[in-house]
């Protein structure tokens, strides 16, 4: 077992010692010289610990662990091992944060006592003098950790115990959660790739946008200071066509916000419904009035859809995915095996796949509407940031190859979710809130529908599956101002709040995820690349396939109507337009009665087009969603499950010797570039390195399927995992499996 | 000069690295698919890439790119194999394409083939089916208003087809149907299988692929407790096993006969592999013929402890029945059953719980109804599970790999039986032996072992596949062999460096299996094949597929060499095989990115050692010749190359 983060925290910065005085920690506990510590981060605090805490091993049967120190900090819960650990085994892929027997206390999912044989979940109110034999920690990044607390003293047990079950659930402020006490000892310096990720917090940022797209909006700067409403974003983006009065009507509700332009001119707006007021017909003609402004945006066509009625709610997909992340928490072998029986329909059963499946179907009809009939499109929902930056943002992906890339999807999360106002800190519930209705994985699901993607069309996308992983895990690493607000005016304040308290210091700066040097070295950052990924060919024609003109395609094409996109800036001719003009007297009612559920025959009709044409990674994607093409995350859900792990096998074997081959090729680009150099110089160069990949594939034989995130260590184990339990009763054998097998003699020949 | 070759060399590549290998690298993931979807006919490997791309599979066939190949007229019939005849052609034929509508167009029926050409299409489409793959053919319903005539054809290779004609005017006219139904059922119509008449000659004869003494010596047998009998020579020990088998060196061929008496079919336990180190063993055999009262046989004792005494390194047997208790208990009733622990002393049985070829049967038949022709989306996954499909998948290979674990991890030999052990034994077998030898996962590896466990061993093919014969109901026919592979996918998916071939590779087999084009899984035994005189008469698959390896070579294999592949057995990473048995589903766009990529980077690697060993040699030439005259030669341009990576 290797120790937490030792190098990450030390080196970066020296200064921490002087935050927490040797003082302040032995207030907090009895026996401060036995017990070990992690390398604390700067401003992290331990608040208690016990020693001889065993930590069992995954198969609850074997009572086999290891001993060591359990410690809960201001920032996670820490186990300890008293085991000398080899050092020169330190992982590839480590967190500097975080270590593999370290917890955030934002990561706790739940909490299990282990009294006897049975379990119970902690809810934090009963824990008084009482605890339990053992811990069982459930970790929303899916791992799972059983403590043993049998071997302790008494006190210490109890005190541990209490000290997890308050730190990791029960309610707190915002101002306690760690990242204010880490930033306030910590000095971030700007960082280049921050720079190169647009944080949508300025007017820049959106003018860029808005200019890269070629789009016609207008720029809105004067909710700067949020005096037009606390709801809208700092800067965003409107039609034309729209005043500040009604900017300000029914503070920011029923706004259309700018997303994203089409090439042909239409774009992507979403909003939030109004307040449903009865007998008044402001909101009503409000309305119409914002519908005609997006009509106005491009020839007078707008579609709405209204997700709130078409989707799940944000309470469905927290139901489901509770249940969905349940099959993942595994206790032990035999737990594993029988669950494994019933795979496939519990899966089916919990619907996760299932909402999966729907968003990325809205998000393929929107994209219909604005590729195929170039509409104007306008998404809604009730609060307006929930499912509307699911969609919006998955429609951005499937026709923008820009936000494929990783500071473009970094960007495209800035813009649709952080300056969006997606409710960070409720849905993620930082704060442990026992209410948990606003609790919900909205950015989980939309990060779902993107890998959905990444695993159909690897090469379209710059980013790797571990980096999404990693994405994920970070939400509830509580450092990160990323994940810790509900909106920009709610960043704005409390970092005021924070600020004013601690003038003295200067500015709050929090880190926002996308500094990943926070968390990862250079060599780790490396693993999220996608070694697939098929960058834009620029000059070099004779290596790309020849792109055949698109009209070719559409005979075969199921409405006379489709017409493919021409190249940026073609216009659509007059029969067309006049087309359009008559639509937008039909706005009204589709005010009135939504969109029915476009009937899927024909988003499928899109589909089967688009599939018919040759792919192009740089071009519209378009997920394919029959019931083998949606699978499950394995990456993300499976990495931790020692029965799945492949040994010397998953896909991490090829995509290795696909990045191993990318390094030669870029190797030789280098010396091709040397020489050609050296000879304006002539200087004589040495040879080229052999390049010797044996070694390196040999490698990729010992890597296991959830590289990174677990290595083999020493013991490469031949083991492999048996299935154990009643095989043969689940199968509902009838008369066939009676019948006398093998034997013709025995059957009658039809 | 040398600066313009260095340019050239883009162009040039891609014409001088020849045939379809070039396709794969240029055109993306579609003529990936397009070959995998359905092997073609090997009359196609000569000719150039207009008759490659009509043997492609159908649906496919619509979005290929290179339709203007098809708008050829000279297509209305299909390129003929060697001695491949015309034997009705009728127009105004309409095909019911579940995924595309009715196409109307021309049907052809050869003694090899049915052709189905729609031209009126862009791109045009062709429907070309070897008649092999047709396990029904019915007439739906009588006439009816319209005058029309429909026929359903049922595949053995997950699809149905169906086709509507006029009813003739003339009614002493035959239906094409009726053509087509005397030569899709030649062995029922009394005609000669087409393996018989195809001619066609390869660079390679597939038939010299497996020579067993051969195979046994690279296993290192004979060797000190292990010898070669000659005993089944002419297949009088037991008819359904090979002439050369491995026995243990103590036991003299007499006693061989008397344990051929206590086994059923007389398959005795014969060694199928020996592990280089341990020497522990795998053997293979029949169940026991112990019956109702518990017969035992001194011979088949002193056998079985003659196997264990065969490896120093342990003390213990392993029975592995593949069968589920019951069914091995069952087996009683019929004289059968299986070892009894009292008798023999040391061996511990264990059931593999795998059913037999009546459920397997049966849960391919729910699968097509799953996945064919389309797929419901709201309920897949549970009606994936009520297939019960990959259920039968994870058990074959755990029971695969607790065999492997045995004698890789334990040392220790394990024997291996079902019922008659040619259809679950020889699952169990070949897959424990392509997870502990790296051998069998090379191409030749996989041909060998196929040849070996499979076919010499007296799998049933032509029971099992019933080839040429209409009787599409009997009781023999199931998909052991289909399992086998998909069991073998199942392995690729999860080690893919760790195999030489690629899935076409394995579709392709699946695709001959019912073809008749090749006589490699022709026949039930081989003594029937001897005496058929197979491969004198007909051509080896392995003839066509060692001709051109590059087309089913995995680029990113790595050699393994030592080491021991365990597959996870769970369901979680089991998963149906799109690629075989939803590939006539266009909506299913098959890719192999990894692929594609690592042979664009293996090109452009090439590309640029050529480039910068060319620059090399200038920088040389001109360091040595004319060190004096240096700064802005005009000869000098070379252009940066432009990286996409």
């Amino acid at each position: 077992m290797l120790s937490l983060g030792s190098g990450g925290g030390k080196s970066a910065k020296p200064s921490f010692v002087s935050y927490v005085t040797p003082e302040e920690i032995n207030s907090e506990k009895d026996t401060p010289k036995e017990e070990k510590h992690p390398d604390l981060l700067p401003g992290e605090v331990v608040f208690c610990s016990a020693s001889t805490v065993l930590k069992l091993t995954q198969d609850e049967l074997s009572q086999r662990g290891t001993f060591g120190t359990l410690l809960c900090t201001n920032f996670r819960v820490s186990f300890i091992s008293d085991e000398e650990t080899g050092e020169e085994t330190a992982p590839l892929f480590k967190n500097k944060l975080y270590g593999e027997n370290d917890i955030p206390l934002s990561c706790v999912d739940n909490i299990y006592g282990g009294y006897e044989d049975k379990r119970k979940l902690v809810t934090g109110s009963q824990v008084k003098n009482k605890y339990p034999s053992k811990i069982i920690i459930h970790c929303k990044d899916l791992r799972v950790f059983q403590f043993a607390l049998t071997f302790c003293k008494e006190e210490d047990a109890k005190r541990i115990f209490q000290g997890i079950v308050h730190h990791c659930l029960e309610p707190k402020s915002l101002k306690n959660i760690f990242a204010f006490s880490f930033c306030e000892n910590t000095a971030f310096p700007e960082m280049q790739m921050q720079q190169r990720t647009m944080m949508f917090d300025s007017a820049e940022d959106w003018a860029q946008d808005l200019k890269r797209t070629k789009g016609s909006c207008r720029l809105v700067t004067e909710n700067a200071n949020f005096g037009l409403s606390p709801n809208l974003p700092q800067y965003f983006i409107v039609p034309e066509s729209v005043s500040e009065a009604d900017m300000t009507l029914f503070q920011g509700k029923g706004l259309p916000i700018w997303c994203w332009s089409h090439h042909s001119g239409c774009a992507l707006f979403k909003t939030s419904n109004l307040p449903l007021q009865q007998e008044d017909n402001v909101p009503q003609s409000y309305m119409e009035k914002m519908l005609t402004a997006v009509a106005h945006n491009y020839l007078y066509s707008v579609k709405t859809e209204d997700l709130s009625d078409t989707l799940p709610t944000v309470q469905d997909i927290q139901l489901s995915y509770s249940k969905f992340k349940q099959f993942f928490f595994i206790d032990s072998t035999t737990d594993f095996w029988v669950s494994d029986m019933k795979w496939f329909s519990s899966l089916d059963n919990c619907g996760w796949l299932d909402i999966i499946r729907q968003c990325l179907q809205k998000a393929m009809e929107v994209v219909e509407c604005l590729e195929k009939e170039n509409n104007n499109v306008l998404i809604m929902e009730d609060g307006g940031s929930d499912l509307c930056c699911v969609i919006s943002s998955l429609a951005q992906l499937m026709l923008d190859s820009y936000y494929r890339t990783l500071q473009g999807f970094q960007s495209l999360v800035q813009k649709e979710w952080v300056a969006g106002g997606h409710n960070f800190l409720d849905r993620c519930n930082q704060l442990h809130l026992k209410d948990k209705e606003n609790v919900s994985p909205v950015f989980l699901l939309f990060l779902e529908c993107v890998w959905q993607l990444l695993q159909q069309y690897g090469p379209a996308f710059q980013f790797s599956e571990t980096y999404l992983t990693v994405l994920s895990d970070s939400i509830h690493v509580p450092v990160f101002s990323t994940f810790l607000f509900n909106s920009q005016h709610h960043r704005a304040s409390i970092l005021r709040q924070a600020d004013s308290s601690h003038s003295q210091r200067g500015t709050l700066n929090c880190p926002t995820v996308w500094d990943w040097s926070v968390q990862f070295d250079c060599k780790a950052q490396q693993l999220f690349i996608n070694p697939l990924y098929a960058e834009k060919p620029k000059l070099d024609k004779s290596m790309r396939r020849p792109h055949r003109p698109k009209h070719q395609r559409q005979l075969s094409l199921p409405s006379a109507t489709f017409k493919t996109p021409p190249k940026k800036g073609f216009f659509k001719d007059e029969t067309d337009s006049l087309k359009k003009i008559l639509r937008v007297k039909r706005i009204s009612r589709w005010m009135l009665s939504p969109d029915s559920p476009q009937p899927s025959s024909t988003s499928r009709e899109f589909y089967e087009a688009w599939q018919r044409k040759p792919l192009d990674y740089h071009g519209l994607l378009l997920p394919c969603l029959d019931g083998p093409a949606v699978r499950i995350w394995m990456q993300r859900y499976l990495r931790w499950i020692q029965e799945v792990q492949i040994f010397g096998g998953g896909l991490v074997t090829v995509l290795s010797k696909v990045s191993d081959l990318l390094d030669e090729v870029q190797e030789l680009q280098r010396q091709l570039d040397r020489h050609s150099s050296s000879l304006t110089s002539n200087h004589q160069r040495p040879r080229p390195r052999p390049i010797s990949a044996e070694t390196d594939s040999r490698l990729s034989v010992l890597l296991s399927s959830s590289f990174p995130f677990t290595t083999l260590k020493n013991n490469w184990s031949y083991k492999p995992a048996i299935p154990t339990g009643l095989l043969q009763s689940l199968m509902n054998s009838g008369n066939l499996a009676d019948t006398e097998d093998d034997d013709q003699e025995s059957l009658v020949r039809a | 000069m040398e600066k313009s070759g260095s340019i050239d060399s883009l162009g040039s590549k891609r014409s001088s690295s020849r045939q379809p290998s070039v396709d794969s690298l240029s055109s993306a993931s579609t003529s990936r698919s397009d070959r995998s979807a359905q092997a073609k006919p090997p009359s196609a490997m000569s000719s150039d890439s207009v008759a490659t791309s009509t043997e492609l599979s159908p649906e496919l066939r619509v979005r290929k790119p290179a339709c203007h190949v098809l708008r050829d007229s000279s297509k209305e019939e299909p390129q003929l194999l060697p001695n491949e005849i015309v034997q009705d052609m009728a127009k105004d034929v309409t095909y019911i394409c579940p995924f595309i509508g009715p196409l109307r167009g021309t049907l052809t029926v050869t003694n090899y083939r049915l052709f189905f050409n729609c031209i009126d299409r862009d791109p045009a489409f062709v429907l070309d089916l070897p008649l092999g793959v047709v396990s029904r053919v019915e007439k739906i319903g009588g006439a009816s208003s319209r005058g029309d005539v429909s026929y359903g054809l049922v595949c053995k290779d997950m699809r149905n087809l169906r086709f509507a004609h006029k009813q003739m005017d003339d009614t002493l006219r035959k239906s094409i149907f009726e053509v087509l139904m005397k030569f899709a059922f030649p062995v029922s119509n009394g005609l000669q299988i087409f393996s018989f008449e195809y001619g066609q000659v390869f660079p390679e004869n597939g038939w010299k692929v497996y020579d067993a003494l051969t195979e046994y010596k690279r296993q290192g047998i004979p060797n000190e407790s292990w010898r070669i009998t000659k005993v089944n020579d002419h297949y009088e020990l037991c008819d359904t096993y090979p002439s050369t088998l491995v026995v243990p060196v103590n036991i003299p061929d007499e006693e061989l006969k008397r344990v051929a008496a206590f086994r059923a079919k007389g398959r005795i336990p014969v060694l199928s592999w020996i592990h280089p180190e341990s020497q522990a063993t795998v053997t293979r055999c029949s169940q026991p013929m112990v019956g109702v009262n518990g017969k035992r046989s001194k011979e088949d004792e002193k056998y079985l402890q003659a196997i264990m005494d065969a490896n120093a390194q342990s003390h213990k047997l392993f029975i592995f029945d593949a069968r589920p208790s019951v069914n091995a208990a069952a087996n009683k009733m019929k004289g059968g059953g299986y070892e009894s622990e009292d008798a023999y002393q040391n061996a511990e049985l264990v059931f593999l719980d795998i059913h037999n070829i009546h459920v397997m049967r049966e849960s391919l038949r729910k699968l097509k109804d799953v996945v064919y022709p389309n797929i419901e989306e709201s309920h897949w996954l549970s009606n994936l599970e009520s297939t019960h499909w990959l259920e039968h998948i994870k058990l074959i290979l755990a029971g695969a790999l607790r065999i492997a674990d045995k004698v890789e991890s334990g040392k220790t030999s394990v024997v291996v039986h079902c019922s008659d052990g040619w259809d679950r034994t020889a699952q169990l077998t070949s897959l424990a032996m392509l997870m502990l030898d790296g051998y069998y996962r090379t191409i030749r590896g996989f041909e060998v072992l196929l040849e070996k466990e499979w076919l010499s061993f007296g799998h049933r093919f032509q029971l099992r596949i019933g080839h040429g014969d209409k009787n599409h109901t009997d009781a023999d026919r199931s998909p052991v062999f289909i399992q086998f592979i998909d069991c073998v996918w199942q392995m690729t998916r999860q080690f893919p460096a760790a195999f030489e071939f690629n899935e076409y590779f394995l579709v392709t087999i699946l695709d001959h299996l019912y073809s008749c084009l090749f006589g490699t899984f022709l026949c039930n035994s081989e003594q029937q094949r001897v005496k058929e005189e197979i491969p004198k008469k007909t051509v080896s698959l392995w003839s066509y597929i060692n001709s051109q390896l590059e087309e089913f070579t995995n680029p990113l294999y790595v050699n393994y060499s030592n080491h021991v592949l365990f597959p996870v057995v769970s369901l979680r990473h089991l998963e149906l095989w799109v690629g075989y048995y939803i590939r006539w589903n266009p909506r299913m766009r098959p890719q192999e990115p990894v692929h594609q990529r690592y042979k664009e980077l293996l090109a452009k690697r090439a590309e640029l050692q050529k480039r910068v060993e060319e620059l090399q040699r200038e920088v040389t030439n001109r360091s040595a010749s004319s060190s004096s005259e240096r700064a802005g030669s005009p000869t000098r341009s070379i252009t940066p190359v432009q990286t996409f990576v």
